[in-house]
């Protein structure tokens, strides 16, 4: 690593304040740090967040109906947390679908939002990628792309974003609160994560200066019987998605009265397509009519080569989703045959 | 401000209070082994991906590699040199010899703190979720069956799924 001044403010403001120096945060580190060895971001300034933890930011607590995840709780803290367990299935099976126990046990809420592709030109220091240095190009589009973007893709970045917890943030109309010296700022989970477009460097709508205090999540009761996970990767634990699917249904004996999928794997964010999703109210689950709402979800969707078999797979997993979800959260938990 | 200022930092590692004065990058995996002379954490990848740096802090398995010396002043650190009760040997340690749980023992230190955190958050219900919750530790040799069967000694599981010959999954523990 190249040398950096580390900071440890004890409160808030103090991190705040670093912050609009343009110093970058670290709280779990497990990207961050694995970035700085590699040199691909070599921050001057880093931060340590973890002192202001016992001020709010680490709890996962009761909130306007639904819950508040704090930003410094760690993933397994979170995925474990009986609220969650209970109440957002969905979250929890996303968050242990991702990366290894040590990894969980270190990993933040708001870091796990804040994390970098693991596109490998983005990771090689050695070659050109629009991310990593704009206008440099983009190797990926005709190299190596196994894992990358068939969804939202531009001409200069066909990235995926890695996280698996936020497949679930978005299904489950997750919002972000974020503070600065300036102010408090609510953003829609949608409106997190954004595509590379003309400017593939920045992976989200965060501002200079800010700092993820919370991520808010509305009650989904209705949810909580009928989800279901399903990652689809190159190997059966500790790997990144190839295709992942998160499913969430609110059901009426077999009829269907509003469905939540989202998709990773495939796109610079979070896949949702909330018109698709409408086309299932009222209808009879059936696997035609999964068929038809994944047609209409992976709209535009295009291969680069080495991951042109994401098309059918993104298909086939969405469908496997929804059925798995309508034999209930339970099935999908392999609780029960 | 001076980026290769010193952080005095004091740890609880293995039961002592140690103190050393580290330059921000150095990670808690290098201030182990090259500062505290505590070799049996092992650098594997130094990128989180294969488990041999594992430790346990405030009794938690992290991987040491990616967590900075400097943000754990304060803390609690247990490495496999720690488990041991004097000449008594840890339950795992015990089982892992008993298992056959390795060849070459470069991944050791990393499963056994690895799967001492493992029995601590008490997740682990059969054989395939000790599969599952072992998956951050590689094993280049390939011990993963004797490894797994070393796991489910220690917390006494049926451990007959790891001779019926039928594939496994990732269990019910992801959930």
């Amino acid at each position: 690593m190249n040398p950096f001044t580390l900071t440890q403010p004890k409160d808030i403001d103090g991190v705040l304040a670093q912050l609009a120096e343009g110093a970058r945060p670290i709280a779990g580190g497990t990207n961050l740090l694995d970035l700085m060895k590699e040199g691909v971001m070599q921050p001057p300034q880093v931060v340590d967040i973890n002192a202001i933890a016992t001020a709010g930011l680490d709890g996962i607590e009761e909130a306007g109906g639904g819950l508040r995840l704090g930003a410094l709780a760690r993933n397994a803290d979170t995925a474990y947390h009986p609220l969650v367990r209970d109440r957002y299935p969905l979250l929890s099976s996303a968050i242990l679908a991702g990366a290894s126990p040590q990894l969980r046990n270190m990993a933040t809420n708001g870091g796990n939002l804040l994390q970098r592709t693991r596109c490998v030109y983005f990771y090689d220091v050695g070659v050109p990628c629009n991310k990593r240095e704009p206008g440099t190009g983009c190797p990926a589009k005709h190299g190596i792309n196994r894992q990358l973007a068939i969804l939202g893709t531009s001409e200069q970045c066909i990235a995926t974003h890695p996280s698996d917890m936020c497949v679930a943030l978005r299904a489950l109309d997750a919002v972000v609160h974020v503070r600065s010296s300036s102010g408090k700022r609510e953003i829609p989970f949608g409106e997190f994560h954004r595509l590379p477009g003309e400017r593939p460097e920045l992976d989200t709508t965060l501002q200079p200066g800010e700092l993820i205090t919370h991520i808010a999540l509305p009650d989904a009761a209705r949810f909580a019987e009928h989800s279901a996970y399903i990652k689809v990767r190159e190997r059966l634990s500790y790997a990144f998605a190839l295709v992942s699917v998160a499913a969430a249904l609110d059901m009426d004996g077999d009829t269907i009265r509003a469905a939540r999928i989202a998709l990773g794997g495939v796109a610079h964010k979070p896949w949702r397509v909330e018109e698709a999703e409408r086309e299932l109210e009222g209808k009879q689950a059936s696997e035609a009519a999964f068929a038809a709402v994944a047609d209409r979800i992976l709209e535009g969707a295009r291969g680069w080569g080495q991951n042109d078999f994401k098309l059918p797979l993104a298909k086939n997993a969405i469908v496997q989703a929804l059925q798995t979800a309508v034999r209930g959260t339970a099935y999908a938990r392999g609780e029960r045959e | 401000m001076d980026p290769h200022q010193q952080h005095p930092i004091r740890l609880r590692l293995n039961g002592q209070d140690r103190e050393f004065d580290v330059e921000s990058w150095v990670t808690l995996l290098d201030l182990l082994r090259e500062r505290a002379g505590l070799t049996g954490t092992k650098k594997g990848c130094d990128h989180g991906q294969c488990g041999a740096c594992t430790v346990l802090l405030d009794g938690r398995r992290v991987n040491s590699c990616l967590t900075l010396a400097a943000m754990q002043d304060g803390h609690e650190v247990t490495t496999v040199e720690g488990l041991a009760k004097g000449e008594e040997l840890h339950p795992l340690q015990q089982a892992f010899i008993a298992c056959d749980a390795f060849q070459c023992g470069y991944c050791t230190p990393g499963q056994i703190c690895s799967a001492a955190g493992l029995i601590a958050e008490g997740q682990a219900r059969t054989i395939d979720d000790v599969r599952e919750l072992m998956s951050g530790n590689v094993c280049r040799c390939g011990a993963y069956p004797q490894i797994v069967r070393a796991v489910a000694q220690v917390l006494e599981l049926d451990a007959s799924a790891l001779d019926d010959g039928k594939p496994f999954t990732t269990g019910s523990v992801l959930a």
